[in-house]
């Protein structure tokens, strides 16, 4: 056992919070309205962020979920928008040369069809019980809905097709698994990000002729935004670890805590600092709503910390 | 990032393992949960079988009688006597983890042969004498007075929070022997005959009922000079040094005790009858075992993480304070969850329409001392915004 960060891990780290920081930064996010920009998309692409767990020789870096997963904690960390982990998972899939890919689990009828990021998607991807579909996305019947995320843009669907199968039920499967301890990695990210957020305004901001960092009432939820924020982190990983190690048991249940613990703490961490930062919170202007909002979009991507959680229960009993 | 044990970590499981299958049936049956000389008299045979096995101390040097396994090493032994049922540490928790690592980072030579092979081989059990009435949080405020008498210190004061200390032959006691130095400064480090004339124990009584816990008043106690471990007047850096000896395993029997809870609350909620169905049929009561079953496999996988990381630097990180808050309040969480469930059945603690809460109701009343025991869980908070996130201390209030 030796559950830390690699060289190799500790260098991608950098890298992508430098990438993140300096060619991507929300403020660039905020100004496109989270349409995704095709230049930032191409620093994305080539950081490998969506490749990386491709074979070397189709183009990719032959690296692990848990290289991902740590990728994938800046990229929440970041805020970055765009379809970044359906476009990761369906890397292996014959989706021609499209680069910005989106998807969506099935809804059964009825249940809200919303797609984030369509009008921005090369490709579509459908996942169900039976396989995973592409559609075009260009042909898809929707219309565009206010987002609740300014980052996330969101169109209602009309009606999806069945589409053209590009794999089978075992990839549905697969790609369900690693979309979900993606996500938990972001959601991670996005707890660590806001919670690093608060904590410098907590030094910075004065009143009673002291930084409010210095009151317990406030430091005390600044430690529990952090501690909400490791265990999120933690379990990320591990459920990235339980996918790339067949020898760990209970990959279903790893990959599934690791959604509840970090979307919770994304959640969480999210209302604290939005709370913390006092009337500035409230403002559009200051960055906490961005990462509320954004742990709401991703708790609702591959099943919703009360899914999971009901799912665990099952698996204990 | 490797999560699974390596090849001679899982070799080290299976001769555990092997070990436990042969030893476990050699311990006599368990004495009842308030039977303390039979309680002694089980942890310290249990430990005498572990020291026989040399797997007593694993972690210490060959030369005290330890095998100087590393960190994953000791989580993979303690892994395999959780799963086996194997008794935990009991009466030997101070003399094990806490006075005798102290005694061999700081003690003498004489002081580590004298101690170190009678706590390994479980002929002594050790009690702790830190916390005072009047000094809790503020550990460094401890009034406990020793004076010098010649080649002796006359102890007078009281201690409370004393584990074990009505079975014990040693404590490790902290005393102020310089009243007038600011109060890092006048504390010493002595070990403690508790035969000694002018100690007296009293057993405290908690929420759940008889307990390890003891006050212990000192009356002319007289300590001889060489019991002291490290100078006079150091006590307080010599008791700090105990935390270096953290290596991320601290929790694991809480986090595993935890994970069994999980399993024996849902046993309760599929035979506690509500309406026409059961417990079990409440989403909401599902949805509270699956997300304590969540934050368990988040605090074993910190744990991973920890321990890891004293694997590699040979000292804990900052994920020991986030272990130890969130250890506290995830067991609270579920133990609510268990409350919920026996509903009714809670009431008792015998069995009621086939239903047992003993152990849940148990659980709950002892969950209250873990975000409260060996540092609360609003000093952990100060530790993490000052220690880890940098924040600014608070201000200082004094009298006057």
């Amino acid at each position: 056992m030796d559950f830390q960060l690699t060289a190799l891990q500790e260098e991608l780290r950098e890298t992508t919070r430098k990438l993140c920081r300096g060619r991507l930064p929300i403020a660039a996010a905020r100004a496109a309205g989270g349409r995704v920009e095709r230049a930032a998309w191409a620093e994305l692409e080539g950081a490998g962020v969506f490749s990386l767990r491709l074979a070397e020789d189709h183009g990719g870096l032959g690296l692990a979920m848990t290289d991902a997963a740590v990728v994938f904690d800046e990229l929440g960390r970041g805020l970055v928008p765009g379809p970044l982990v359906w476009t990761h998972i369906a890397a292996g899939l014959d989706l021609g040369d499209a680069t910005v890919v989106g998807g969506l689990e099935r809804p059964v009828p009825g249940a809200p069809a919303v797609v984030e990021h369509l009008g921005d998607l090369d490709a579509l991807i459908v996942i169900d019980a039976e396989g995973v579909w592409a559609l075009d996305p260009h042909a898809v019947v929707a219309r565009p809905l206010q987002p609740f995320d300014p980052l996330t843009p969101v169109w209602e669907v009309d009606s999806l097709g069945r589409g053209d199968a590009v794999g089978g039920p075992e990839d549905g499967a697969r790609l369900r698994a690693e979309g979900t301890a993606l996500t938990a990695a972001l959601l991670a990210g996005v707890a660590s990000g806001v919670c690093d957020l608060t904590v410098a305004y907590a030094k910075d901001r004065r009143q009673f002729g002291r930084p409010i960092g210095s009151f317990q009432a406030v430091k005390h939820a600044l430690a529990d935004m952090l501690v909400r924020a490791e265990m999120a982190r933690v379990q990320a990983y591990a459920a990235a670890a339980h996918l790339d190690e067949p020898e760990l048991a209970d990959v279903e249940r790893a990959v599934a805590a690791a959604k509840i613990v970090a979307g919770d703490a994304a959640y969480q961490n999210g209302k604290a600092a939005v709370q913390l930062h006092g009337g500035m919170g409230m403002t559009w202007e200051v960055d906490a709503h961005l990462y509320l909002k954004r742990a709401h979009v991703l708790d609702a991507g591959f099943g919703s910390a009360d899914a999971h959680a009901e799912a665990i229960a099952a698996l204990v009993g | 990032m490797q999560l699974a044990y390596s090849e001679s970590e899982r070799h080290l499981a299976r001769e555990v393992r092997a070990w436990l299958t042969d030893a476990l049936p050699r311990l006599g049956p368990r004495p009842d949960r308030d039977d303390w000389a039979g309680r002694r008299r089980f942890d310290t045979a249990w430990q005498a079988l572990l020291f026989e096995a040399g797997y007593a101390g694993i972690h210490w040097p060959r030369a005290y009688g330890g095998r100087e396994a590393s960190p994953t090493e000791q989580l993979v032994f303690l892994e395999e006597l959780d799963r086996a049922g194997a008794p935990d540490v009991g009466v030997n928790f101070v003399g094990t983890l806490h006075a005798g690592p102290t005694i061999l980072a700081e003690g003498t030579e004489e002081q580590r042969s004298r101690h170190l092979p009678a706590i390994l081989r479980g002929e002594h059990v050790w009690c702790q004498g830190f916390s005072e009435p009047e000094a809790g949080s503020d550990l460094a405020s401890l009034r406990t007075r020793a004076v010098r008498d010649g080649d002796e210190y006359v102890v007078n004061g009281q201690k409370v929070w004393s584990t074990y200390a009505h079975v014990a032959d040693y404590q490790e006691l902290l005393v102020r022997t310089d009243p007038d130095a600011s109060k890092h400064k006048g504390i010493t480090w002595l070990i403690v005959p508790m035969g000694t004339p002018g100690i007296t124990v009293r057993p405290i009584r908690t929420i759940a009922g008889p307990s390890e816990f003891c006050e212990v008043f000192y009356d002319d106690v007289r300590v001889p000079v060489a019991n002291r471990v490290g100078l006079e007047n150091d006590g307080w850096r010599v008791a700090m040094v105990t935390f270096a000896f953290e290596r991320g395993t601290g929790f694991v029997g809480e986090i595993t005790e935890g994970m069994r809870l999980c399993r024996q609350i849902t046993e309760a909620a599929k035979r506690v009858r509500v309406g026409t169905g059961t417990a079990w049929d409440d989403v909401e009561l599902r949805r509270g075992i699956g997300r304590a079953a969540a934050s368990f496999d988040a605090l074993w996988s910190l744990t991973a993480w920890n321990v890891s990381e004293a694997a590699r630097s040979g000292v804990p990180g900052a994920g020991a304070s986030v272990l130890k808050l969130r250890v506290g309040e995830a067991f609270q969480e579920l133990a609510d969850v268990g409350l919920r469930v026996l509903g009714r059945a809670g009431l008792a603690i015998d069995e009621v329409a086939g239903v047992r809460g003993a152990r849940i109701l148990e659980e709950y009343l002892r969950g209250f001392g873990l975000t409260i025991g060996g540092g609360t869980s609003q000093i952990q908070r100060n530790i993490i915004a000052e220690r880890v996130l940098g924040l600014p201390k608070e201000p200082v209030w004094t009298s006057s």
